[in-house]
């Protein structure tokens, strides 16, 4: 389905700021998976997931989703293709519209947008009843301005809007990291009713161990812009929490090291 | 009476301007100056084409063909070349002052005796008075000639109000008031946001030339300067529509618009009637809209402060 090869992207080149933020990393994700991506902060996670949307062009490498070569395209344009949910519930939707208005929008993502009125009756009560699923009394509120809810209320709406139209691949990056833990709790139960229910192809970034133990059925690990550990099938079904904390404190130590050795050897023979 | 009746009439067709205003400034939340420029532009050429014997509707039309072509450009120097937005539009309101001038060949072309899109109504008017070149209204002595320039400036502000009311409410006017409001969100949902917002930067300067053209019809002259801080009363009558009706709804928001530019036309009719120095009419529209975009803020520390003080208050 997504096929990533050999993608590397630096900022600020031939800069003191340099980050090598991906550096050769490849993967291929089954139609149908849903993987997780775990890793320490700045190791490249939302880098990789914005590779593949197109919030830049990667430096080299291809990106293929179902064969086709994506790795040019601008972001809005592989947006028929790919649904997306972000860190920041506040970046899916647009504040001073309405619920509806908002929901009618990702109705035709990635399709023309006609001259005809947007949100009508019949239009309506099709989004108050896929709306109702989230048991959050949305329906009843579809003409308020969606800033006026909270955030978790926005991100199941930006969740539910993601998926509207059947996306090939979902990308969620801590989609769930900014809410109080209630309603992250709710988000993740809806993140897997609605990959379950409709089969969707997920890339789920996530901060929270439990979450990529319990959710995916894949995950794979980051570390400074390179994938360091691809847990999946058997090696999935049996790892826990304490496993995954065990293999980055190894990376880490391992990590350590050699940064040691480096500053040993530039001490001695530099 | 003729004073109201003229600032009704000036504010009738400067509400297209404000129209077009409320789509970059409030939709696209686009700061645009190109409007300065797109005004005298709309009004320049319409005067030229009208001076060579085009008929008047077909040369308002293409004023607002030239005025969307300005917009068009001041976005993409914005979206491609990446230049400021207020910078991109100093460039164009810039370049327009030349283009101007080179289209009148002069800084000042006189429409006497020409005719006007007001021509049918008044011709029309003068059928039902019966040839004469005054009717009563309510009691009021008024010249045909403006009651037909007012008749036919309502006539054309309300049927854009309502084109652009439904217009904003298609799939496509949705997506162009998301794109204001959250570009990432739009790029999401399949739509180049940058084509948007040239889109819609054509669309508010074609309203804005609009205006010039049917504002030099009315005035009798199309002039290099008429554009002078046309931006800023824009702005003013913006920010007093929204004060009047609140902006609940598109409808709402754009009835606004226009009741907000009439007013204030009224308002400095009778500001200059009460000896206010016409020199001074941009400083005090400048005043006007520096209060009116600080206040909000302004009441809400001074709330808070009140609160403190209180609070301190009642702990003593
Ligand atoms: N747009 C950008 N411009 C410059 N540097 C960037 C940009 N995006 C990411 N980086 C850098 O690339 C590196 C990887 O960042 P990235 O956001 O992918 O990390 P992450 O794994 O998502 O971390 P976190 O868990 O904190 O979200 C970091 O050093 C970051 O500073
Ligand atoms: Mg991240």
């Amino acid at each position: 389905m997504l096929t990533i090869n050999n993608i590397s992207k630096t900022f600020f080149p031939g800069t003191i700021n340099e980050v090598q933020a991906l550096r050769n990393v490849s993967l291929q994700i089954k139609e149908g998976s849903f993987t997780a991506i775990i890793g320490t902060n700045g190791s490249g996670k939302s880098t990789l997931l914005n590779a593949i949307a197109g919030t830049f062009i990667p430096d080299e490498g291809s990106i293929k989703i179902d064969g086709t070569e994506i790795s040019r395209w601008p972001e809005f344009k592989r947006a028929r293709m790919i649904g997306r949910v972000f860190q920041n519930p506040f970046a899916g939707s647009a504040a001073d519209m309405t619920i509806a208005e908002n929901i009618v929008m990702a109705m035709r993502r990635g399709q023309s947008r006609p001259l005809k009125i947007a949100v009508h009756k019949s239009i309506k009560e099709a989004i108050a009843e896929k709306v109702q699923m989230l048991k959050m009394g949305l329906e009843d509120r579809l003409d308020n301005p969606i800033g006026t809810l909270s955030g978790g209320q926005r991100q199941a709406l930006t969740l539910l809007m993601a998926t509207w139209l059947k996306p090939k691949l979902l990308l969620l990056d801590e989609h769930t990291a900014a809410l109080d833990p209630k309603s992250a709790a709710k988000v993740a139960e809806l993140t897997k009713i609605i990959i379950e229910r409709e089969n969707l192809t997920a890339l789920m970034v996530t901060h929270s161990m439990q979450q990529a133990v319990d959710l995916p059925d894949r995950i794979v690990m980051m570390h400074r812009g390179q994938i360091v550990e691809d847990l999946h099938d058997e090696m999935k079904q049996r790892v826990r929490v304490p496993d995954l904390l065990e293999t980055f404190n190894i990376i880490q130590k391992r990590e350590l090291f050699d940064e040691s050795v480096a500053r040993l050897m530039k001490e001695q023979y530099v | 009476m003729n004073l109201v009746i003229g600032a009704f009439t000036i504010g009738l067709i400067l509400s297209l301007l404000s129209l077009g205003m409320l789509i970059s400034f409030k939709m696209i939340k686009f700061t645009d100056i190109t409007v300065d420029g797109s005004i005298t532009l709309g009004a320049s050429l319409t005067a030229v084409l009208i001076a060579t014997g085009w008929n008047p509707w077909l040369a308002t039309l293409m004023a607002f063909f030239a005025g969307s072509l300005a917009g068009a450009i001041t976005g993409v120097l914005h979206t491609k070349f990446k230049i400021q937005e207020i910078l991109a539009g100093i460039l164009m309101m810039t370049a327009l002052y030349s283009i101007n001038l080179r289209i009148m060949g002069r800084s000042n072309i006189p429409l006497l005796d020409t005719g006007s899109v007001s021509s049918q109504a008044e011709q029309l008017l003068t059928t039902v008075s019966g040839g004469a070149d005054k009717m009563n209204v309510f009691g009021w002595d008024v010249p045909v000639a403006d009651l037909g320039a007012l008749i036919s400036s309502l006539v054309l502000s309300v049927l854009l109000a309502i084109v652009l009311n439904y217009f904003l409410k298609t799939h496509f006017g949705t997506v162009l008031r998301a794109t204001g409001n959250n570009p990432q969100m739009v790029r999401a949902q399949g739509v180049n946001n940058n084509t948007m917002v040239v889109f819609s930067l054509a669309l508010s300067n074609g309203l804005v030339a609009l205006s010039g053209a049917i504002l030099a019809q009315y005035q009798g002259f199309a002039d290099v300067q008429m554009g002078i801080g046309m931006m800023v009363w824009g702005l003013a009558s913006i920010i007093i529509g929204e004060a009047l009706v609140g902006k609940s709804s598109i409808g709402m928001t754009i009835t606004g618009a226009i009741l907000g530019t009439i007013l204030f036309r009224l308002l400095i009719a009778i500001a200059l009637r009460w000896g206010l120095n016409p020199n001074d009419l941009k400083l005090v529209t400048a005043v006007f809209v520096f209060l009116a975009l600080v206040a909000p803020s302004m009441f809400k520390n001074l709330g808070k402060r009140l609160q403190k003080v209180r609070s301190h208050a009642n702990n003593q």
